[in-house]
């Protein structure tokens, strides 16, 4: 095995050992980053010379044996709409080309100081809007298990620099499920922590009250080591939860004996996709093998989640969007007047999705319309954490598919945007509720692409899903399969 | 139809600047006056990524408000986007206040010529200021006639108090006292500089007019950008017989906004781009509600220093000051507090009162000179005062001896004896003076004995005179009388 095919705990107990120093291990990353990423686009940007002078730092670090973590030395891609400070900053977008901001986002400051080395910032949908990274303005990324197909999104390029073994671990963002069904896509494990686990200082903003920063990464441990480091209350997100950050390592191995499962039967339609259907049934099975208890739940409101979130998500953004006018930082397309600045600049600036979504969230936000729509998925909101809220006075986790199909191909979806919406329909309704959710590989389809599981959790209680998590693969084999990087 | 037949409808917006140390979101200062865009950081600028932290110090100035205007404090509260594009709004939406405002339904009392009457507070909420716009390049330092515009965020995030009052003020006189009032409570209770030329109080009306005796309000128009009181009073004014010569013509009140032109003293119609008012209101999601605990609000309200209208009703029945009187001392608080320690060192407040509002505010304001400038303490002008009353001194005299204390701060005491002012009250000495006088001028005798009483003025002045004006007034007075009506 190279040295980059490593997890994080493997390579850094290496680290620690002196067997190789950072420097030489961020050589040898960003050597087979170049090498495959002309086959894979994951990165906007490559940060070679910020990587290694953080490599050299961590090395001193090593050396002397003080404030070394278990991420000193190790090299990690960064989702591009997370504010690296003097480092391009895009949101896959044409509105922030160029933009460097003059400060770091808290989570990039912690894995700073947890000694960690940046090797690039990856590609995504614009402004985190989609599902498969196509309407990044920059590039397509490809799936590394099927170069013919999309990696999924919004954190496309995040998941597949993982899943190509172009970096140890990433930071993605999921809002409906951008973190985990590319994860799911790409063969990797992804975890959405609850809502005010991680500070979003520093997160180019979405939709505030459903975004989420959370890891990205090729075990279950390597998982639990980036949650120990990025949670935890924030001063400057007054969202951020003051709720204590149990070492999630340690958490990860306890037994799962007794755990109790529920499985919400709104999430096994009878159209379900067969081989999704059958992988995810077998890791139940196989959870149960392991002592688990499986109860069957109804999460009743569910249904609703899409047209909530399609309502929400947009509104949220049609204003969190708005500054984007050719002010003050940016692209600016001069006009005749100011109304004219503005509007050139933001037609110039975003791509058609963004602009969908900006035009719905307007009109659900507008007098008039409001109390139908804003007001209306807010109360249908309060629906469906309550129908969590009650399943988990019954349960201790919940298990679905994270997808109805494993990655599909560049262009399937982009026609009729609702298809592409569809995507989300067992990620969504866990954003609207704020619970934590994970998703890792178990099993792979006939036409040898990935095929995602996802555990979903009490609010604050990740450790509940790194555990269940935990136990499920080393039990089996999923996560040490690694893809083709072909094309089919 | 004539103007005498419509009757104005008046209601005030005040934006006050809360005088904070830091901005509502964010650390940055607040002072006023620094180069452009030094006083600015990722926050209140509205970078991508960026949240806003809310100041505790902003909320505790805003309940304070709400105590002082008699509102209702909000137990929960939420702060809403407020969706709008404009240069000097970095975020392109103001986090405001929409439906849930921290204080309402509060009221204060003014005071005109009619008498007392109260106005309606309906809320005063809690927001965030833009920054602001220098149009630049033109001729007027307006935006119809500049070639470009700069934007200073120095002032952006600086928190503010929206304080609404209801349409219940009916004249330009009531809307003059009612920011009088108003602008004395914020500076008494220490929430903000209430300076209009700072911008740290800024007023905007809302006119309308009516038939006298109906009952529906009429078209609304709202009159900015005036930068003082007067300017106030002027505008409306000004809009009132507008709007009435409108209504005369037959024509109707154009919704709008106005704004005070101060070269030309008349409102005029913004020629506003299509503004759309739609705001867009949702609640802000990256703040939590504000929660406030009942003990903390009271403990609030408790430690409140005596308002002004309290102040000025205790002056009264405490020391038998008119109400005229108790409304100037009370106008400034430290003017307040210098009366209300010097009463202390007087059997008579009242005369002590008068000084202050005369002859010493008279001095102050020639000479420029502030209360922390003065040379002399409360103990020295009660003095002059019991001189005054004991009758070592007439009134002619202390007026000099006044000087004396502004001046040097000399003691009044030591001024009299140095000067032999002490005033001759001897009735043996003032009659032998009066004696004199009238046999030497028998003519006025003559005319008073006629009837012609006005006269005694003369001749008072002369004994006066003759006695370099030591001489008891008032007893000249009685016995020039005395000796003529005999």
């Amino acid at each position: 095995m190279e040295l980059y095919q490593k997890t994080i705990h493997d390579i850094a107990a290496h680290l620690k050992a002196k067997k190789l120093s950072s420097v030489e291990l961020t050589k040898a990353t960003l050597a087979h980053l170049k090498a495959v990423e002309p086959k894979v686009q994951s990165f906007i940007t490559v940060t070679e010379e910020t990587a290694l002078a953080q490599a050299a730092e961590a090395d001193k670090k090593i050396a002397s044996g003080t404030n070394v973590t278990p991420l000193t030395g190790i090299p990690l891609g960064i989702k591009d709409l997370l504010c690296t400070k003097g480092v391009q900053t895009t949101c896959a977008s044409k509105m922030l080309e160029g933009f460097k901001p003059p400060y770091n986002a808290t989570v990039v400051e912690r894995l700073n100081a947890a000694g960690a080395v940046m090797v690039g910032k990856t590609n995504m949908d614009e402004f985190a809007m989609g599902s498969s990274t196509e309407t990044s303005y920059y590039k397509k990324t490809k799936n590394p298990w099927n170069l013919s197909c999309v990696p999924g999104g919004s954190s496309g390029g995040s998941a597949s620099c993982v899943s190509a073994d172009q970096a140890f671990g990433s930071l993605g963002s999921d809002t409906g499920g951008s973190i985990r069904q590319p994860a799911s896509l790409c063969g990797i494990v992804g975890l959405k922590p609850t809502y005010g686990r991680v500070s979003r200082y520093g997160l180019i903003a979405f939709a505030s009250s459903l975004d989420q920063i959370g890891p990205m990464t090729k075990d279950v441990e390597d998982c639990a080591l980036m949650m120990n480091v990025i949670s935890g209350h924030d001063e400057k997100d007054s969202t951020s939860a003051d709720v204590a950050v149990p070492d999630y390592a340690v958490e990860m191995k306890k037994s799962i004996k007794g755990l109790k499962i529920g499985i919400p039967k709104e999430f096994f339609p009878k159209e379900l996709n067969p081989e999704v259907s059958e992988a995810v049934k077998k890791a139940i099975e196989q959870l149960k093998s392991l002592g688990a208890e499986v109860h069957e739940i109804s999460l009743p409101h569910s249904p609703y989640s899409l047209a909530a979130y399609y309502v929400l998500a947009p509104s949220e953004a049609s204003s969190n969007l708005a500054r984007y006018d050719g002010v003050r930082y940016g692209l600016r397309v001069s006009g005749e007047n100011i109304v004219e600045m503005y509007s050139k600049t933001r037609a110039a600036g975003f791509g058609p999705e963004v602009k969908r979504r900006i035009m719905l969230g307007t009109y659900a936000l507008s007098s008039g319309y409001y109390d139908a729509y804003y007001l209306k998925a807010l109360k249908v909101r309060r629906l469906i954490k309550q129908d969590y809220d009650k399943a988990f006075e019954k349960v201790d986790v919940i298990v679905t598919p994270t997808v109805p199909n494993p990655a599909f191909k560049f262009g399937e979806k982009t026609d009729n945007p609702l298809t592409m919406y569809l995507e989300d329909i067992f990620t969504i309704s866990i954003n609207i509720a704020g619970v934590p959710a994970l998703s890792l590989p178990c099993g792979i389809s006939k036409t040898d692409l990935p095929i995602g599981l996802q555990i979903i959790g009490k609010p604050f209680d990740e450790a509940a899903l790194l555990k269940t998590a935990y136990a499920y693969e080393q039990s089996t084999d999923w996560h040490k399969r690694k893809p083709s990087l072909k094309e089919s | 139809m004539a103007f005498e037949d419509y009757e104005p409808i008046i209601g005030l917006e005040v934006h006050c600047e809360l005088k904070t140390a830091t901005k509502l979101f964010c650390g940055c200062p607040t002072t006023f006056g620094n180069e452009a865009n030094t006083q600015v950081c990722p926050v209140c600028l509205g970078l991508p990524g960026t949240l806003p932290v809310m100041n505790g110090k902003a909320v505790e100035f805003a309940v304070k408000i709400g105590h002082a205007l008699n509102c209702t404090i909000a137990s929960y509260s939420k702060m809403d986007r407020k969706n709008y594009y404009y240069p000097d709004l970095p975020k392109a939406y103001q986090v405001s206040q929409y439906d849930k405002p921290l204080n309402y339904g509060g009221h204060l009392d003014i005071v005109t010529k009619e008498g007392t009457k109260r106005i309606g507070v309906t809320r005063a909420h809690l927001e965030e200021d833009a920054g602001k716009l220098v149009h630049a390049g033109g001729k007027s330092g307006r935006l119809d006639s500049s070639d470009y515009s700069l934007a200073d965020y120095n002032r952006g995030g600086i928190p503010l108090v929206e304080i609404v009052s209801e349409p219940d003020i009916r004249s330009s006189e009531e809307a003059h006292a009612y920011l009088t009032a108003l602008k004395s409570i914020l500076l008494y209770i220490a929430v903000s500089d209430c300076n209009m030329e700072e911008g740290s109080l800024r007023c905007d009306a809302n006119v309308s007019i009516r038939k006298k005796g109906t009952e529906k309000f009429g078209t609304r128009t709202e009159i900015k950008n005036m930068n003082s009181f007067k300017f106030v009073k002027q505008a409306i004014e000004y809009e009132i017989k507008r709007q009435a010569v409108v209504l005369d013509k037959g024509e109707r009140v154009v919704q709008e906004s106005r704004l005070w032109d101060v070269t030309e003293n008349k409102t005029k119609s913004m020629r506003s781009k299509e503004e759309a008012h739609d705001y867009r209101y949702f609640p802000e999601p990256d703040l939590v509600p504000i929660i406030l605990d009942p003990a903390y609000v009271q403990k609030l309200k408790v430690e409140l220093p005596e308002l002004p209208s309290a102040k000025r009703a205790r002056f009264v029945t405490e020391f038998g000051l008119t109400p005229y009187d108790a409304g100037v001392l009370t106008s400034e608080q430290e003017l307040g507090q210098w009366f209300e320690a010097g009463a202390k060192f007087t059997k008579n407040p009242k005369g002590f009162a008068n000084w202050m509002m005369g002859d010493m505010a008279a001095q102050m304001k020639e000479q420029e000179k502030e209360l922390t400038d003065l040379k002399f303490d409360q103990k020295k002008l009660a003095e002059l005062v019991e001189l005054v009353d004991a009758g070592t001194i007439n009134s002619k005299q202390a007026k000099e001896v006044f000087l004396e204390l502004f001046n040097e701060g000399a003691s009044p005491v030591e001024v009299v004896k140095s000067k032999g002012m002490a005033q001759v009250s001897d009735p043996k000495a003032i009659e032998d003076a009066v004696d004199k006088v009238l046999a030497e001028n028998p003519a006025v005798v003559a005319d008073y004995k006629g009837g012609k009483q006005g006269v005694i003025g003369f001749l008072v002045g002369k004994v006066m005179q003759a006695s370099q004006g030591k001489a008891n007034p008032k007893m000249v007075n009685e016995m020039i009388k005395k000796k003529l009506d005999s």
